[in-house]
């Protein structure tokens, strides 16, 4: 079981991470789309019209990825995780099934109207088309972080005579307050991405010298909402994030924190190498108390440690939990200071020509990418080695009768679908990007020599 | 409580293949009935803005299956592993190939993705005929309620049977030949001129083949599954469906000879769905009969539990409802032929 349980637990891993690249992208997008649609409508300007055009192409790319890498994730609930599937899909079934039915067609219905509509739709009904389409995609976050958040904190359940699960309350399990905080920070983190993407287009333009008003539009644009969501993601909802683990799964905060040993005013580490054998932290660069404090507002406040949990309740990846969530938080903090000094400049009228600015918010499109799969994976890892945390164990979720062998052949021909999926992506978008908002004005409109590969 | 979302999941299922399946069928004929650039670019135009919110049923259906009956969803799944991969890889390539198509104007990119898109679609109609042919002739479960079944075995009906034996691999065939038809039907009714000519007449020789293979499949049914003579003949009322099935198939090559393009593949559409509720009544109260009737999985011993089933019914009307809505205003918005002129991408903007 082993090992066929590690390659189940690496298909769903791979294959979620990236479909999660496109998602974040879309909800970010679709976000700034309405304001751009909004812009528009407000100030009469052709110019915010011709801008969302541009991102919807964009949009349409990505969107499409997002979709034929979503499909798999559905499915994969039953083919890899079948007695996972058993034990819980009459409680998460409900979200899953709501957000096909709630979701998804809004969505596909009015993608299409958004995308080829917009002369038969008119100024509002398109406006509307962007609002249905930022709708949808936005509730089917919701409905999948709810999802996760059961898996995190089981609520509105009951055991029945054979040990089943079943729903007992439907509120309960829509309105768990794990999803809420949980919602809110993994959407400010997709609008992080948006505005990074949007702000690194836009700095590209101002620094080649090329669709200087569309270059401003997207750089102010995506720093204003970006240094918003950036400062919302640290506080309240991740600072709220935190507390949540900290009452509720003790053992996942001291592994993310690299904290071995239960201590009064423990400190928080910036830096250090956890070593799991020895448990303790190499290197360390700590704050003194500063876990204390975040986690209990009170700097001398008892930390709970890896040493006061039984070893069998640890999560078992402590070393990749311990980065993912460091990576996160530095990233984040980093988010911050960037879109904060972009916003300071922007004021002072100073960031179109500071090319330094502008060189790193080219570079940072990346980043948030980055910061966002590393948050996921602090959540998924810090599960473990729960599925459902407290109820099942992930070594009692995986389907019984699917060997290793037939799951390594569908991994592999995932990576290499994917692979070949990325390579469309980066060309296609770098395609539209080069191509620019006013395709019919540039001066190479044409052909890239890179389609007749 | 079961019985009523067996038919609910039911009703999701027969939309996905009446939706699905003429875009599935369309590409299944799409080198066929479409020999130039420009030919094609139509085909693709007739499902461009829709074949998104088509699949989208499959999805809302897998949803709804997994809420529903989440046991079958847990054991059907794992058991066809290796086919539902191949299915989702096909899906991915076809919806990619849709999608980027038409993003670049180049001799080497578009008939790459044409044939793409040509390939998955026919794959994707023979894996789903396959399908539907395991659930009918039962699958190996045992007393835990799972199997495996790997792609093929011996291609018999023994213990150890395979996703593809001689049985699913005939239903299979049917399938692509029904979708074809029911492809060839959409194309015809919303293209012009040699498009619309040549896809009324792959749909007419795919309606004889139809006819064969209905006959061939439905006998050997009879003698495969035995729930299904047990059921026609406690509720003889049942035969209204089959019935259904066949006077619609009639009328395909009725309406076919008229010209009629609408009423035919409306004929198309009534023929689908009296053969899949033919199937869904013959095998019920099964939802995934086993080789070893003993081991079948029932709307009972599937289903969750009463009261989320019943908490689904309220939601699960109140999104039909908003679906509907949608469905009728985007394909109100996108009827009448597509265009034949690229300029204004397939609906006449």
């Amino acid at each position: 079981m082993g090992s066929a349980l590690d390659v189940h637990r690496l298909h769903f891993a791979f294959t979620v991470t990236y479909h999660y690249l496109f998602p974040q992208l879309t909800m970010g997008l679709a976000l700034l789309l309405v304001i751009l649609k909004t812009l528009a409508l407000r100030t009469g300007d052709e110019h915010y019209n011709r801008a969302a055009r541009f991102w919807a192409k964009i949009f349409g790319i990505n969107f499409a990825l997002g979709v034929v890498t979503g499909i798999p994730m559905e499915f994969q609930f039953g083919t890899n995780w079948a007695e996972f599937s058993k034990a819980a899909g009459g409680v998460i079934g409900q979200t899953l099934a709501m957000e096909g039915v709630f979701s998804f067609f809004l969505e596909s219905s009015f993608l299409g109207l958004f995308l080829y509509g917009e002369k038969r739709l008119g100024r509002i009904g398109h406006w509307w088309a962007a609002f249905f389409v930022f709708l949808g995609s936005w509730m089917s976050g919701y409905l999948i972080v709810a999802t996760n958040a059961w898996m995190q904190h089981p609520t509105g359940y009951r055991l029945n005579a054979s040990g089943g699960i079943e729903l007992a309350s439907y509120w309960r399990l829509i309105l768990n307050p794990w999803a809420l905080w949980q919602y809110a920070h993994n959407m400010l983190g997709a609008v992080q991405t948006g505005c990074f993407v949007m702000a690194a287009v836009g700095a590209f333009y101002l620094l080649t010298k090329r669709d200087l008003r569309y270059g401003r539009t997207f750089v102010r644009l995506g720093v204003i909402v970006g240094v918003i969501a950036a400062l919302l993601q640290l506080v309240p909802t991740g600072d709220f994030q935190g507390k949540m683990i900290a009452e509720n799964q003790p053992a996942t905060l001291a592994a993310m924190e690299g904290l071995f040993v239960s201590q009064e005013g423990a400190p928080l580490a910036i830096l250090g190498q956890p070593d799991v054998e020895k448990r303790r932290l190499d290197n360390p660069l700590e704050l003194p108390r500063m876990l204390s404090f975040l986690t209990y507002e009170h700097w001398s406040a008892h930390v709970q440690g890896l040493d006061a949990i039984p070893v069998n309740q640890w999560p078992d990846k402590i070393e990749l939990l311990y980065y993912s969530y460091h990576v996160m938080v530095g990233l984040g903090t980093i988010f911050i200071a960037v879109m904060a000094l972009s916003v300071f400049l922007l004021w002072r009228n100073k960031l179109f020509e500071s090319r330094w600015m502008l060189w790193i918010l080219m570079l940072s499109a990346p980043l948030p990418y980055i910061a966002n799969t590393a948050g996921w994976m602090t959540a998924e890892l810090g599960r473990q080695p729960w599925l459902i945390y407290g109820l099942l164990r992930t070594i009692h979720g995986a389907s019984p009768r699917v060997g290793a062998g037939n799951v390594w052949f569908s991994l592999l021909g995932f990576m290499g679908m994917y692979t070949v999926l990325s390579i469309l992506w980066l060309f296609l978008v770098y395609r539209e990007i080069e191509r620019g908002p006013e395709p019919e004005n540039a001066q190479h409109a044409g052909e890239t020599p890179l389609a007749a590969d | 409580m079961g019985t009523i979302w067996f038919c609910l999941v039911a009703v999701m299922v027969a939309m996905y293949v009446l939706l699905d399946g003429f875009d599935l069928g369309a590409g299944a004929i799409h080198l066929l009935v479409a020999r130039t650039n420009e030919e094609r670019r139509q085909v693709i135009a007739t499902i461009g803005p829709v074949w998104d919110g088509n699949e989208v049923w499959l999805l809302a259906a897998g949803g709804t299956l997994y809420f529903a009956f989440p046991a079958l969803y847990a054991s059907g799944f794992s058991g066809f592993y290796l086919p539902l991969m191949i299915v989702l890889w096909l899906l991915i390539l076809r919806g990619t190939a849709v999608e980027f198509r038409n993003h670049i104007q180049s001799p080497i990119w578009i008939p790459f993705w044409d044939f793409v898109f040509f390939l998955s679609s026919l794959l994707l109609a023979v894996f789903f005929g396959a399908a539907l042919g395991n659930v009918v002739r039962g699958v190996p479960l045992d007393q835990t309620g799972y199997f495996f079944e790997p792609l093929w075995t011996n291609f018999r009906l023994g213990a150890h049977t395979g996703i593809l034996d001689w049985f699913t691999i005939l239903v299979g065939v049917q399938a692509l030949l029904a979708l074809m038809m029911h492809g060839g039907l959409w194309v015809q009714l919303k293209t012009h001129g040699a498009v619309s000519e040549r896809a009324g007449k792959v749909a007419g020789k795919a309606w004889w083949g139809v006819l064969v293979m209905t006959a061939v499949v439905t006998g050997a049914t009879f003698v495969l599954q035995p729930q299904v003579i047990a059921n026609f003949h406690t509720w003889p009322a049942g035969y209204v469906l089959p019935l259904l099935a066949v006077a619609s198939f009639a009328a395909v090559q009725f309406e076919l000879h008229r010209k009629n393009e609408r009423n035919a593949f409306l004929a198309s559409c009534a023929y689908f769905l009296g053969m899949l509720t033919s199937v869904v009544f013959g095998v019920y109260p099964m939802v995934l009969p086993a080789r070893n009737p003993a081991f079948s999985l029932t709307v009972q011993n599937a289903k969750a539990a009463d009261y989320g089933l019943k908490i689904g019914l309220i939601w699960w009307v109140i999104g039909m409802v908003l679906v509907t809505v949608y469905f009728v205003y985007v394909y109100r918005l996108f009827a009448g032929k597509v265009s034949e002129t690229p300029d204004s991408p397939g609906h006449g903007d």
